[in-house]
Formats: C-alpha cells, sequence, structure tokens
C-alpha cells in the first residue's frame, strides 16, 4: 500500500518509490511488478503511475 | 558411504562461474515473487541451508539475522534458500522468533522444484540427494558472481567471515588492490602485482612498504 501510495500524482521510478517509502529496492521493483500485473499502476520507460484503478484505490 | 544414482548425480548441474552473470531466477519467497534482478544496483548474499526446523541451519538464520543490519550498512541484502514450501518457512521463522526471540526479516525462497538450486550447484548428492548444501553466493551490483563459499551439512557458516568478505571485495573494488590472508579492515592492503620490469623499478619509487618488487603493501586512508 506504501508503494502504492508513494505514487499519487507522481509518476516515479523504482529507485524513488525506494527514497520516497523507506522500503528496500528489491521489494519496491517486486511489489510494483505484482502491482503492475494486478491493474494498479501503469509502466513506460521504467517510470510508474497509478492506473485508473489505482486512483480510485488509493 | 552410499551410492548416488547417475540420474542424481545429472540432477546437480554445474557450479556458477566466479565473474560470470549470476544464473537468473524468478521464485517464491516469504515476501513474495523474488527475481534476481530485483537486486540489481545492490549487493546480495544468496545463501542456502538444507532445511527448516534444523537444528544447525536455526542457528545459521539467527546468526544471519545478527548481522543483517551490518551487511545492509554495506548495501548488500541477504535471501536465504531451501526446498521446503513457503509454509514451511513461515512456520520455521515464526518458531524461531517465539522461542529463540530472533526475528527473520529477510526474505526466504521456497524452492520446491529445485530449480534455484539447481542452476547454482546448490545439491551436492554425495551430501544430501534432496537437500541444498551449505552456499552462499556473494552477487555484486552488476549480478556478476564475485565470490562462492560451499559449507557440508554439519558445519555452520561463520558471519564474521561473510561480512570480511564482503569489505575485502568491496575494498578491492573501491581501491583496485587484492586483500591478504587474515585481511580486516583498516590492515593494509596488497599492491597488485607489476606487469613489466619498468613498473616493477617504478614501484619503488611509490613509497609502498615492499617485502620484495612482488610483495608490496600500502594503507588505505583512515576509515576506507
Amino acid at each position: 500500500m506504501a508503494t502504492l501510495k508513494s505514487l499519487k500524482d507522481a509518476t516515479l521510478t523504482p529507485e524513488e518509490v525506494a527514497s520516497k517509502t523507506g522500503q528496500p529496492l528489491f521489494r519496491v521493483r517486486s511489489g510494483l511488478r505484482e502491482l503492475k500485473n494486478a491493474g494498479f499502476v501503469e509502466e513506460t520507460e521504467g517510470k510508474y503511475v497509478l492506473s485508473e484503478t489505482g486512483k480510485t484505490t488509493v | 558411504m552410499k551410492k548416488v544414482s547417475e540420474e542424481v548425480k545429472k540432477e546437480a548441474t554445474g557450479l556458477p562461474i566466479l565473474g560470470k552473470k549470476a544464473p537468473d531466477f524468478e521464485a517464491s519467497t516469504t515476501q513474495g515473487t523474488l527475481r534476481l534482478s530485483d537486486y540489481t544496483g545492490t549487493w546480495l548474499v544468496l545463501f542456502s541451508h538444507p532445511a527448516d526446523f534444523t537444528p544447525v541451519c536455526t542457528t545459521e538464520f539467527m546468526a544471519f539475522s545478527k548481522i543483517y543490519d551490518e551487511l545492509k550498512k554495506r548495501n548488500v541484502e541477504l535471501l536465504g534458500l531451501s526446498v521446503d514450501s513457503v509454509s514451511s518457512h513461515i512456520a520455521w521463522i515464526r518458531n524461531v522468533e517465539e522461542k529463540m526471540g530472533v526475528k527473520i526479516t529477510f526474505p526466504i525462497i521456497a524452492d520446491l522444484n529445485k530449480e534455484v538450486a539447481k542452476k547454482y550447484g546448490m545439491i551436492h548428492p554425495e551430501q544430501s540427494k534432496t537437500e541444498t548444501v551449505r552456499c552462499t553466493f556473494v552477487i555484486d551490483p552488476e549480478s556478476k558472481i564475485r565470490a562462492m563459499i560451499y559449507y557440508p551439512l554439519t558445519t555452520g557458516r561463520n558471519m564474521d567471515e561473510i561480512l570480511r568478505l564482503i569489505d575485502a571485495l568491496q575494498t578491492t573494488d573501491k581501491h583496485k588492490v587484492a586483500t591478504p590472508a587474515n585481511w580486516k579492515p583498516g590492515d593494509a592492503v596488497v599492491v597488485p602485482s607489476p606487469v613489466t620490469i619498468e613498473q616493477a623499478e617504478e614501484r619503488a619509487k611509490q613509497g609502498y612498504e615492499c617485502k620484495d618488487w612482488y610483495l608490496c603493501t600500502k594503507k588505505l586512508p583512515e576509515g576506507q
């Protein structure tokens, strides 16, 4: 959830999410992958943004 | 000595090679699905243990947990592995916390199909046909294998040596030096041997402490 919240109004790289949330980078990368597979975030060129579903969840 | 079938021997594929890219994987862990590439940019200590709920492994997990903060200070993550299930791992780490008072906060791979174990040569059939031996791989931020330690089932690993190894590798990378036997941070480091006569003569003027032209050491600046 911290990962999802960090993307509210922001487009971030995994490194930026890790820095913002204080989570280890490996956890952020795997979390973003799962969130993307579940349709909560979208990725473009290594940057992540909330999808419409993600926006309604946060 | 028990005879090991050809089939089992075939299953235990070759060992990884120092300096080569570490074999990639995607695996179920106690912290979700993880890939080796999730660790790009950080050092990783990937280690296997024979089985959950066994005595030596329990002492090792408590010991790994104790050095985890020290490892993180060095930009190193820990990732355990055995051929047990995620449920078994969870039950075991809950038990370790409850009975031993030690919280295991790093992930553990549940390698039930031995996919990762085979890629990393963790199964040594003469030790056990079904369990992984005590392997430790140090993988650098570019996913290259930098060091490997293999211990038998009977012998628990030494955490001071794992920290020392990380310190030595990181010092080597940072200062382009080698580290002598029993080196520890703060000790003098070895200057790489010269490869030409000119270099051998040149090093005499560098102010190194030399026993002879091929064995020269130097102190690194304080705190390096």
